[in-house]
């Protein structure tokens, strides 16, 4: 019926939406050829992945398709982290673990992916924007002459993955120091707290005071 | 005598019109003003750094951060219960309202779905939630524009509301009562006669904060056409909530987007003002609050019998995915967008918090405004700095 996509398994029995798979389809062939991948869950939400190169046309366009009202701009750092849950005692050697990066829906190449959500106000339909971020480059241009909102949500994304915004005004940090080293929102930025002092969280049952006292009467 | 008076006269404009002739070859100096890092009405820490030419605000930046404690970093070392006692401390005075989103979008990836009278009794703290943070605004909103009886009035009837949520939860302003697939416990003994106490007096204190304050000439004249937002600056912005509704925008989450709550089973107006002051920011606000007790009212009348908690594993496990959800919080839009890994925490979330966004539109909106009219607009936007910072 419509021209679905890859991800989109048509052969299933799964649940059609008939009005996200028609959006969608509106939505890639006003896009001419940006989208690479993009993925229908019925009765739920809708994501994109863009090329680079289409950034700020994509928002563009699906400004002028209705989809006025910005919702979010972020990012997701792909890879799994070597910390894990932080839950490993500092004292003892580092766990080998996963490396191999795994993107979600829409898939995507890099570790870095920028993720941005817009709204039709109205119709309540949301459509997720994924791009890849090109770990040499590390820069994507700027949504700020799109949507102006953007502006803060970029500040964020940058001082929080290090991800640049070209074309963006002024990308200072909104809550370090501008000294600040590192990008606390990356998967091997250590949440420190953690690593100083072993989560209490890993003993399952921790014996509290009274009962230690208990047992020594016990025992004498 | 009268001569003399005259005289006087003519010498006094005179001499004005001398120190107009000054004024205008001399040039005049800007000058910074530093408003904070202390919110007027301490719903936090904010600096707002603003610009000034004479009276007027040619530059503002409002300067976020002190209060940023990483909760989207912390998440990630967190099972999917943990989370709830972190997203609750986003927005303090409506804090049951943070849980929802999350828990509806863990439930979305699980395929769990609460049971209906678990989502009933969740509509209801949400709207108390939603009553008790913005009954405070509106008293808050008289004490930054100098009226001191209506923040005296609102901390006695929130905390009708906060008894209320007390007595179902167990925290007047944590519940962490949220859990995926329903909720810790049935509604108490006597919850929804007292329920219904409450909503009376919570309308009565409306009536006297429209009294008070709405119809007050001095408090109109400060806030009828200042700091107005055009209905698309407000939708580029993400601007969300009564934010946008007073702009003109027929548009609430809770109407608009079918989630497993129960807003559909009452009955209830989308509130809207054409305006999009100062004004209707605020009127919109006061009229959400009186519909709010509407329905919960109407939804006390129709609590389904059956269990609040679904049958779900004791070590919860998220199947792989990312979901998105978003609720009509008190202060607007709220979303989480969680990507699982299959694990028993989540991989990312982001957590869309509406005052971010609310907020963002400050330096674009204090352009050109007088300084005593920043208060009033900042007032009127409404956000709390734990939504901002996260």
């Amino acid at each position: 019926m419509f021209p679905l996509s890859s991800t989109t398994d048509s052969t299933t029995d799964a649940p059609r939406d008939e009005i996200r798979d028609s959006e969608i389809a509106r939505v890639i062939a006003a896009l001419d050829g940006a989208v690479l991948d993009s993925l229908v869950k019925a009765n739920d939400d809708m994501w994109i992945r863009v090329s680079p190169d289409a950034w700020v046309t994509t928002g563009n366009t699906l400004k002028s398709l209705g989809y006025s009202y910005f919702c979010f701009l972020s990012a997701i750092d792909w890879m799994p982290s070597p910390f894990g849950k932080g839950e490993d005692d500092p004292t003892a050697p580092p766990k080998e673990r996963e490396t191999a990066v795994k993107q979600g829906y829409a898939g995507g190449s890099t570790r870095f992916q920028v993720l941005a959500r817009v709204m039709q106000p109205f119709s309540s339909l949301g459509i997720n924007i994924k791009v890849d971020v090109d770990e040499t480059a590390m820069a994507i241009d700027s949504w700020c002459g799109v949507f102006a909102g953007a502006n803060w949500h970029e500040r964020e994304t940058h001082e929080m993955f290090g991800i640049g915004f070209h074309g963006h005004p002024d990308l200072r940090n909104m809550y370090l120091p501008t000294d600040f080293e590192g990008h606390p929102m990356r998967k091997d930025f250590p949440l420190l707290a953690r690593i100083v002092k072993p989560w209490p969280g890993i003993v399952d049952v921790e014996p509290l005071p009274g009962d230690d006292d208990e047992e020594e009467g016990a025992a004498s | 005598m009268s001569l003399l008076g005259d005289r006087q006269q003519l010498a006094y404009i005179a001499s004005q019109a001398a120190d107009a002739r000054v004024n205008v070859e001399l040039e005049t100096e800007g000058m910074t003003l530093n408003i904070g890092p202390q919110h007027p009405a301490t719903h936090g820490t904010l600096r707002i750094i603003a610009r000034l030419d004479g009276e007027q605000v040619i530059w503002a930046e409002p300067s976020a951060g002190y209060m940023h404690r990483g909760y989207e970093k912390l998440t990630e070392v967190r099972t999917y219960p943990q989370v709830t006692s972190l997203v609750n401390r986003i927005d303090w005075l409506g804090s049951f309202a943070n849980e929802v989103p999350f828990i509806l979008a863990a439930e979305k990836l699980m395929g769990v779905e609460a049971p209906s009278r678990a989502q009933h009794i969740r509509t209801i703290l949400f709207e108390l939630s939603r009553i008790a943070n913005v009954s405070l605004f509106l008293g808050d909103l008289g004490v930054q524009l100098g009226a001191i009886t209506p923040v005296f009035f609102a901390f006695r009837d929130r905390e009708y509301v906060l008894n209320l949520i007390e007595g179902a939860t167990g925290g007047r302003f944590h519940p962490n009562f949220d859990r995926i697939g329903g909720l810790k416990e049935d509604l108490p003994a006597g919850f929804i006669d007292e329920t219904r106490n409450v909503m009376k007096k919570l309308r009565t204190f409306c009536d006297q904060i429209e009294d008070l304050l709405f119809g007050n000439e001095i408090f109109q004249s400060r806030t009828r056409g200042i700091g107005v937002i055009p209905k698309d600056v407000a939708l580029q912005y993400g601007m969300s909530g009564a934010n946008l509704r007073a702009s003109g925008v027929d548009w609430d989450l809770r109407r608009d987007q079918s989630l497993p709550m129960a807003w559909d089973k009452a009955d209830w107006k989308v509130i809207t003002h054409p305006d999009g002051d100062s004004f209707a920011r605020c009127w919109v606000r006061l009229q959400e609050v009186r519909e709010s007790t509407r329905i919960v009212d109407q939804l006390l009348d129709t609590i389904p019998a059956g269990p609040v908690m679904a049958k779900v594993p004791k070590i919860i496990k998220v199947p792989e995915g990312e979901a998105w959800v978003s609720t009509e919080n008190p202060l607007g839009e709220m979303g989480y967008y969680v990507v699982s890994q299959g694990d028993m925490g989540p991989f990312r979330v982001k957590i869309r918090s509406a005052s971010f966004n609310n907020i963002s539109i400050v330096p674009w909106l204090l352009k050109g405004v007088y300084v005593p009219d920043i208060i009033t607009i900042l007032a009127s936007l409404y956000f709390i700095l734990g939504d901002i910072d996260r």
